[in-house]
């Protein structure tokens, strides 16, 4: 007789959005293995058509909550790639300073709040703070910090307000900026313990080389500049992307597939330590080797751990920044001027997820015509079912409430981010209005 | 505080960016008191307990799947108190920019040839679905508000939400004016109660808190004719969290099906 085996997971918990995870063995063989994308989709691209081009960025951020920030300034890079604008430098370093905000709130919500519960036997942070309060309360401040650098540049933590094409409509005061100084400085020590908690962790052992997707900088760890590179060898310019994604749909998810020189590739923090570890700060490469990273890093699993070596990095970038507006002082500058044409841009950002793409067209009415986002999530997807098909062998011995575990676990390194991903286009236009 | 009486809360998503449930979080984060006023039974983005013995139900998202509602109306059936958390939830917010194209449209645009495969309908406030007891606006909530509003709740007390424009409190920051700046701004018809944060941070109001009761449309459109804005312009600023709002008198589009 058939022995028969089937987990659904429906709605992973802890993560951001709705996903399934469905696994069918049949006689200790794998028959099916899939992470489902089942959030309502969502249709970004169709809404940002015959809009404004100054009012993209807004609609923009509303595609996810978490990574708004990357939305936002990614969607302006693409719109000020169309229309030819030129930043100050000011701008560049309080743009940049948004997104380490950004990268550190998402990596702290992620990794303390989302990942430690399972490895510290818990439900969720709830209990945690009765189990574990130090942890808690150390989390709570980092990320609260994290916020703040979001809120003293762009208004607001999540859906900011300030950035506009070409510039700021606000500017942070220089009490804020030294107030913010001191205190990434004097979070230091919880940095610290951050990466003690983290290095204690035995995270599961399972490795799976992939393809590894990240943009690259030959000056700086790339977060809001550079080219695409991966760690087979490919090179792309952030134009050329479609070459780099390939994207395809399954019946089961809402959300598009992508694949470049193998059946799927990874994108985030684990990517980008492997294709850019040596432009780490040095204080981010020696937590990389308390932490045991020695990149190239092929155990999915440490994505988390990849997070917290750019915790301690953006922590350090964040201070040298602002050390850098505080030499230079605040100048209250008008934004930069825009002429309307009839054009087309790419912007690129690597977000907290991997990397980001947003591609418009402006119409000579200055209101987009058709825009296309690439989203970190859905070039994961693809990625984390080839990562299940191998892993659930290895593990098919265990019970199956120790598989469920390990495989929400999985999806749960990933720090899939679902709301985003459910928003894909397919290039061939065959909608006319 | 351990023997008394901890009213039960669940957070439940629709579609949305879970940026509200996110806000929620942070603002819980200054406040653990209110944290241990309340017991949380369901909270999908950040907890895998899950309890189903709710009495009061945060919602986040707009109704935009036929089996939207059939889990609306459980949650309705099962919550004492029902709160419509943020824009999309209370108004339709983003999500109804959909109203501005046809659905199928909209669906064979981003999902080209396959577009059938994916089920969705027009997006909808919540309250077009179940009864609604409260909401809580904007686009992302205010966390004040937020604990405001629990605060009020657990003390018995009826959480009121400003029926006065924006304008009132921009003025209170003695911010100049956008309009003299020669912007449009849609803070003399919207909500107050998010402290005028757009305008004060230098752009203009996107009406995301939804409209007071006695908006005064008719000067309003005055105004905006005065600074010389086509109706084409004046729609756009009506239909960026507001369109299912204004979808009668301004689009003259009904609910679509599924």
């Amino acid at each position: 007789m058939a022995v028969h085996k089937r987990i659904e997971v429906h709605h992973v918990t802890r993560v951001e959005g709705h996903g399934n995870i469905v696994l069918e063995m049949a006689d200790g063989q794998l028959k099916d293995c899939r992470f489902e994308v089942i959030e309502a989709p969502r249709f970004f691209e169709a809404m940002l058509r015959g809009r404004s081009y100054l009012e993209a960025s807004h609609i923009a951020s509303r595609i996810c909550g978490i990574c708004s920030t990357g939305h936002a300034i990614t969607s302006l890079q693409a719109t000020e790639k169309a229309l030819a604008v030129q930043l100050s430098q000011q701008t560049i370093l309080l743009r940049k300073l948004a997104l380490y905000g950004e990268i550190l709130d998402s990596h702290i919500l992620h990794v303390y709040m989302l990942v430690a519960p399972d490895f510290l036997g818990v439900g969720s942070v709830i209990p945690m703070v009765s189990t574990h309060r130090e942890v808690v309360l150390r989390a709570l401040r980092m990320k609260k910090l994290a916020g703040d650098i979001c809120a003293a540049i762009t208004g607001r933590h999540t859906h900011p307000i300030a950035m506009t094409v070409g510039g700021f409509t606000h500017f942070p005061k220089i009490y804020e900026l030294e107030q913010l100084y001191k205190r990434i400085e004097s979070a230091s020590s919880d940095v610290d313990a951050t990466i003690e908690l983290f290095a204690a962790l035995s995270w599961p052992e399972f490795a799976r080389e992939t393809e590894y997707v990240s943009l690259t900088h030959p000056d700086e760890y790339a977060f809001i500049s550079g080219d695409i590179v991966t760690s087979d060898g490919s090179y792309f310019r952030v134009e050329d992307y479609l070459s780099l994604t390939n994207e395809y749909i399954v019946p089961y998810s809402t959300a598009k597939y992508t694949r470049n020189n193998r059946d799927s590739y990874m994108v985030g923090a684990l990517a980008r330590f492997n294709n850019n570890y040596d432009r780490l700060t040095p204080r981010a490469r020696d937590s990389a080797s308390t932490l045991g990273l020695v990149s190239k890093v092929t155990n999915p699993y440490l994505n988390s751990a990849a997070q917290i070596v750019e915790i301690v990095h953006c922590m350090d970038e964040s201070l040298r920044i602002i050390r850098e507006l505080l030499e230079r002082g605040i100048s209250f500058e008008e934004p930069a001027k825009v002429s309307i044409e009839q054009s087309e841009g790419v912007g690129a950002c690597e977000v907290p997820r991997g990397l980001l793409i947003h591609h418009y067209w402006i119409g000579s009415d200055g209101c987009l015509t058709d825009a296309n986002c690439v989203i970190p999530t859905n070039q994961n997807i693809a990625n984390i079912e080839a990562d299940m098909r191998e892993l659930v062998p290895q593990i098919s011995f265990k019970p199956p409430e120790s598989v469920q575990m390990d495989l929400e676990m999985l999806v749960r390194a990933y720090d899939p981010c679902i709301s985003c991903s459910v928003h894909v286009l397919d290039l061939t236009k065959t909608y006319e209005e | 505080m351990k023997n008394k009486y901890k009213p039960k809360v669940a957070f439940f998503d629709f579609t949305s960016c879970e940026g509200c449930q996110l806000t929620v979080l942070d603002a819980l984060q200054d406040h653990l008191d209110v944290l241990k006023a309340i017991e949380i039974v369901q909270f999908r983005e950040a907890m895998t307990e899950k309890g189903e013995d709710y009495s009061i139900a945060f919602i986040e998202g707009s109704c935009s799947r036929p089996n939207d509602e059939t889990r609306l109306k459980e949650i309705r059936d099962q919550a004492a108190i029902v709160v419509a958390l943020g824009a999309c939830a209370h108004l339709g917010g983003v999500n109804s920019l959909k109203y501005l194209h046809s659905l199928d449209a909209t669906r064979s645009y981003v999902y080209g040839d396959q577009a059938a495969w994916f089920d969705t309908a027009d997006a909808r406030p919540i309250e077009a679905v179940i009864p609604v007891d409260y909401a809580i606006p904007g686009c992302p909530i205010d966390r004040f508000e937020f604990i405001g509003f629990i605060k009020a709740l657990l003390l018995g007390k009826k959480h009121a939400i400003p029926d006065y424009p924006v304008c009132v409190e921009c003025k209170l920051k003695e911010n100049a004016c956008l309009f003299t700046k020669g912007q449009v701004c849609m803070g003399p018809v919207t909500r107050a109660g998010c402290g005028a944060i757009c305008p004060s941070f230098g752009q203009p109001c996107e009406a995301c808190r939804g409209f007071i009761s006695n908006a005064n449309d008719a000067s309003f459109q005055d105004l905006l004719g005065s600074y010389g804005l086509t109706i084409d312009d004046v729609l756009k600023r009506y239909t960026m969290f507001t369109t299912y709002q204004v979808r009668k008198s301004l689009l003259r589009r009904e609910n679509g099906g599924a």
